[in-house]
Parts: C-alpha cells; structure tokens; sequence
C-alpha cells in the first residue's frame, strides 16, 4: 500500500460556493410544521398562567356548551375544559421532548457503535433493537409502568424514551454500514484518526438528518403513547394533559349525554400537533432526497394539442408535425 | 432456506425475551399482590391456586431466583397463566381464550386490509406525482396523526344513535347466544363494521405515504425508464417494474410496525366495548389485575411474533433474491 502524502488536505471537503443558510426553512411543509410546534411551544411555556380558570376547579356550571365564558364547554363537575387543554399541553411537549431526546441518545450510541465496529458486538446490538422493535410497545409500557409505586410526567417520559429507541437505531446503523466504507471514511482511516475521530468529524455530521427525523418521529411516537395510557387510566398522578382530558370524556359518558365539545378539542389538538411534526419531518425527507417533493405540474400540453406526462428520469420527445424525417407523433 | 432459519431463531430469542421480561416485571411491585387477591376472594381460592400466583409474582422467597425462573418456565408451557383478579375465578388462560377470536377477527383482518388498500393507493399516488393526486397527502398526513381511539370516539357521536343501523358497544347483540347460524354472523358483522371501519381509515394513512415516497424513489431507476423505452404500457410497467420493487420495504415495514398497530387497534375496542383482549386489557389496567395484564401481553407478543414471521415468508416469496442465498 503507497502512503498518498496527501496529509493535511484530507480534511472534510470545504465546499467552495458559500451554502445557502436556512435552507431548510424555506421549505413551505418544514415552515407550517415549524410555527405550529412554536405555538404549540409557547403554550408549553405560559399555559398555566393564561389559562382562565383552574383546570381542576370545579363549578355550578355543569356539562356546559361552548360559550363566552367557556370557550370548550365545561365538564360534569363544571370544570373548564379549555383550561385543562391548555395546562395540558405542558406534560405532552415535555414527554415528547424528554423522550425524544432519551430515544436520539440510545439510538445514535447504540446504531452508530453497531454499524461502525462490526463483529459479534454488533451482531448482538442489532438483535437487541430489532427485539425492542418487535415487542408490542403500548402492551409493554402498561405491564411497565403498572409496577412502578408511583408515575409523574417525568418517569413517563422516561419509560418511553428508554423503550422506543430501537426504530432510529435500526434506521442510524443500516446508514452507518454504508458509510463506513465510503472513500472519504478509509481515508481517515488510512491517516490514521482515531476511531472516536472518525465517527465524530466523518460518520456523524452525515447523519444529521436521519438523526433529526428519528427524533422527530420518536416526538410524534412518545406523544401518541402518553396521550394513549392516560386515556386508559395510566398516567401522571395529578398531571394534565390531553389523554386525561379524553380519560374522564370516556369515563363520563360524554358521548352517550351529547357532550361533544368534552373530546373534540383535545383530539383535535393531537392531531394539530402530530400534522406539525409530521410535517417538519417530511421537510427533513424532502431536504435529504429532493426527489420527494410534489412535482409542480407535470402534464404538459404540446402545440399539437397531445399531453405528456414529465417524470424523473424520462425524456419525452416532442415530435413536430412536418419532421425532416417525417415521424409520426405517436 | 436459511433466511427463514435465521428468523426462527431470531423470533424464538424474542420471544424468550419477552418471557424473560415478563418473569422480572412482577418482581418489582411493591407490596404483596397476592394477599391482596386472597383477601379479596375471601378463602375461596385453592392452596394450588395460591401457589401458582405465588410462582408468577415470584413472592416464594425460599426458591433462589433460577428456582424461580425454571418453575415459572415450567408453569407457562403447561398453559398455567395465575387466576384473573377481574374475572375471578377463572384462568387467565380461559379469559384469553374468550378475547383472543374477537381480536384476531377484528384486528387481524383490517390490518391486513388497510395495508393492501394503503399500498394500492399509495402507489396510484406516487406513479402520478404531480397531478391531483397529490392533494390526498396533506389530508392523509393529517389523519395518520389522529390517534385510534380519537377517530372510533368521534364515528360513534356521528354515526351512531338509538335509531342508527350502527351499534355503538359490543360484539353482537345482547339477546343472542354465540351459534354459527346467519342471525348471530349477521348481528357480529354489524358490529364489526364501524370498528373495522375506524382501523382501517387509520391505518391505510400511513402505508399510502410510505409507499407513495417508495413509487416515487423507484419511479426514477433505470430499469423503469427501460421498462418505459420497451414500449410496454404504463400500466404494466407500474404494476409489474415499478410497484414490485417499491413493496418490498413496505413489507418489512409492516412487519416492524405490527405492534404498534396492534397497540392501537386494542384500543379502539376499548371505545367500541369490543370484548377482545384491548377491553380486558383495560379492564385489568382498571382493576390492578397483573396476571391478566401479564398474560394479555405475552399473547399479545407471541400474536405479533407470529404475523411477523408470516409477513417474513410474504418477503420470501415477493424477494427472488432472499431465496437464491439459500
């Protein structure tokens, strides 16, 4: 093997033309996804203190409408229903959150190691994830956190966070595996960086997105499942949060008594939020892979009145009516 | 052949994990369980009975913790899951018996369905980029976020009523005794649909956005744009270039993602009272009852090994490639 006496160029490639900052917030998708978490954020933030009433006090107004002085209706025992979804909105951004960034750490230690060292280690991390992958996550969490004395938000978050790491770790070492054997990563090798180098200057930055979109998608998974026990009675002791809210809709009947205004805001808020952060994940795919963006018009008329259809990779040739060769348009 | 060895092992070693973990939980609650069932059952319990809790919940403090792990072993393959606190005094293996045909009819058959009509759809979708089509991907987007429960709460407010042709709970009506006569499979068909219906708007969302992101991928590989230059109608080409090779990862896809569906689709009976293993699962949840939630899961579990392994040997057969390794 020659020696290239390249050393010192082999540094990361300094792309000439300066890269367009932001980039990816000009992605209209990313940008709604973006301002609806940053609402939804804010309510995190302040909920408690605009909220109108407490949400756990009760009132003479019973199993109310909407009206102006309860904007979602108030429930059984005159609870005001826009306060709980507001104070409620604190305990699913930290889970979300929490657990999003517990699963990115697992994920990213356990697929990056796995991918990148190879041997039986690997082997073995490979098949612990796809264990934790196959196993029925909302079954597992209840057997879980039925046996723990005592749940808060924060252990909630944490149970899922340390459950569902598996699906970015899968996605973060099949990325890995093809990495390590690009060119730029056996030349880091061959100058003889360290593998800790490597796999943090070479393997990682390049990972950036996919470790974005697992955390994104573990945000979207962990608020899913939290709402999820709540709503089947496992929750945070005193805590708020929207899967109460549609605990004590369920428990109460409000479906039979007409109560619609007790479950549609929470349910609608859920799905707002999960839209948003599908919607930030789908900038993501599209600033990775351009190819999945909505094509613009792709049926185009030609002078002759004939449709064709543009597609990626597929060249229509436009015949004239009276070609020097005489084709016939088909 | 060896493809399908290795996922045998790989689901025997699941599923000994699962055990595993299902042998360790109980060791954690705090308190006795058991003396909090024989207190409630009032002396009505077996001494045989007691003992076979006290092996599940690991409270045979003499027994060292491999003791334990084998007899506990040795338990679950005679079919000996504990007594169920909610239904007592029946087995938990005879409670899982009851719930386990209502689940595997409802879930099991809309799950498969909303896969093949999500994949259809998606790849309708992503072989038309651009045109119309691509209007359904903000509404499905949007749907796929709704959880379950939320969409079958909001079908029984609409659709259902003291007049309506949809029952809001159950599996079939109230009057009739289970009998593989027409009256009986009339009255749990009608049951069925508004749940099934439920599932199915819900989970078609997101095998229509996988696929339709895989038809696009695809739709730009060479051997489309030589299927294309051959002449063949467009609709072959879709069919038999494009969409066979854009199934495969949504094929281990939905094998991967079985149990999270399965999750959510256990709840959608707790909306609908649907008497298969999600009510019980809930009703255990309600009532403290941890041999039934313990046995809800390793079934469950086992259940979804099981759907994976099949959906393994679809990818075997859709796959020429898996198969020449062998």
């Amino acid at each position: 093997m020659t020696v290239v006496p390249t050393t010192g160029t082999a540094t990361p490639v300094a792309a000439p033309v300066k890269r367009r900052r932001l980039r990816f917030v000009a992605n209209p998708k990313a940008t709604t996804g973006l301002v609806i978490l940053g609402f939804f954020a804010l309510v995190a933030i302040i909920g408690p203190w605009i909220a109108p009433y407490d949400p756990s006090g009760r009132s003479n107004d019973l199993l109310q409408g909407p009206s102006a002085a309860h904007w979602f209706g108030t429930t059984h025992l005159g609870q005001d229903i826009f306060s709980q979804v507001v104070v409620g909105t604190r305990s699913v951004i930290v889970v979300g959150f929490i657990a999003g960034i517990v699963a990115t750490i697992l994920s990213v230690l356990v697929g990056v190691t796995s991918g990148y060292l190879g041997g039986a280690g690997s082997e073995l991390l490979s098949a612990l994830s796809n264990v934790f992958l196959v196993l029925p996550a909302l079954p597992l969490m209840i057997i879980i956190t039925s046996t723990l004395p005592e749940t808060s938000t924060l252990t909630i978050a944490l149970v899922i966070g340390l459950t569902s790491w598996a699906w970015g770790a899968r996605v973060l070492r099949a990325q890995t595996l093809s990495l390590r054997g690009r060119d730029y990563v056996e030349a880091a090798r061959a100058t003889g960086e360290k593998t800790w180098r490597i796999i943090l200057f070479e393997i990682l930055p390049n990972l950036t997105a996919v470790i974005a979109s697992g955390f994104v998608g573990t945000v979207i998974f962990a608020v899913t499942l939290e709402i999820t026990l709540a709503f089947i009675g496992i929750g945070a002791g005193g805590d708020w949060n929207w899967g109460t809210v549609l605990y004590w809709a369920q428990s109460q009947q409000a479906l039979a008594q007409g109560a619609w205004w007790w479950f549609v805001p929470a349910g609608l808020a859920i799905a707002l939020l999960g839209t948003a952060l599908s919607l930030v994940n789908f900038g993501i795919d599209e600033f990775v892979s351009p190819r999945l963006r909505g094509g613009g018009k792709t049926n185009v008329k030609t002078a002759d009145g004939h449709t064709v259809r543009m597609r990626v990779g597929f060249t229509p040739v436009l015949a004239t009516k009276a070609g020097p060769e005489g084709r016939e348009t088909p | 052949m060896s493809y399908l060895l290795k996922r045998i092992v790989f689901y025997v070693f699941t599923a000994w994990a699962a055990i595993t973990i299902n042998f360790f939980i109980p060791r954690a609650i705090p308190g006795d369980p058991v003396q909090a069932l024989i207190t409630r059952s009032r002396g009505q319990m077996t001494t045989e009975a007691v003992q076979s809790l006290y092996v599940l919940f690991g409270l045979d403090k003499d027994a060292s913790l491999a003791e334990q792990y084998f007899s506990y072993l040795g338990q679950l393959l005679r079919g000996d899951l504990g007594l169920s606190f909610t239904y007592f005094p029946s087995p938990v293996s005879q409670v899982l018996g009851d719930g386990l045909p209502w689940t595997l009819g409802l879930v099991g058959i809309t799950t498969v369905l909303g896969f093949l009509i999500g994949t259809a759809l998606g790849t309708g979708i992503g072989w038309r980029r651009g045109s119309w089509a691509d209007a359904l991907i903000p509404v499905t987007t949007f749907v796929s976020s709704i959880p379950y429960f939320w969409l079958g709460l909001i079908a029984i407010a609409l659709l259902t009523g003291p007049d309506s042709f949809f029952p809001a709970s159950g599996a079939y009506d109230n009057g009739l005794v289970p009998n593989p006569d027409l009256e009986f499979i009339g009255s749990v068909v009608q049951h069925g649909i508004l749940p099934a219906f439920t599932i199915l708007v819900s989970s078609m969302a997101g095998w229509i956005l996988s696929m339709r992101n895989m038809m696009v991928t695809v739709a730009s590989e060479d051997y489309v744009t030589v299927a294309h230059a051959k002449g063949l109608s467009d609709r072959r080409v879709m069919v038999g270039y494009a969409a066979r090779n854009a199934l495969l990862p949504n094929v281990s896809g939905f094998a991967l993602s079985l149990g999270f569906i399965v999750g959510g689709t256990l709840l959608v009976e707790i909306v609908f009272s649907y008497p298969g293993l999600g009510l019980q699962l809930f009703q255990a949840v309600g009532a403290k009852d941890y041999p039934l939630m313990q046995g809800i899961f390793l079934i469950i579990t086992l259940s979804v090994l099981l759907a994976n392994f099949l959906a393994d040997v679809a990818y075997l057969a859709l796959d020429p490639r898996t198969r020449r390794e062998g």
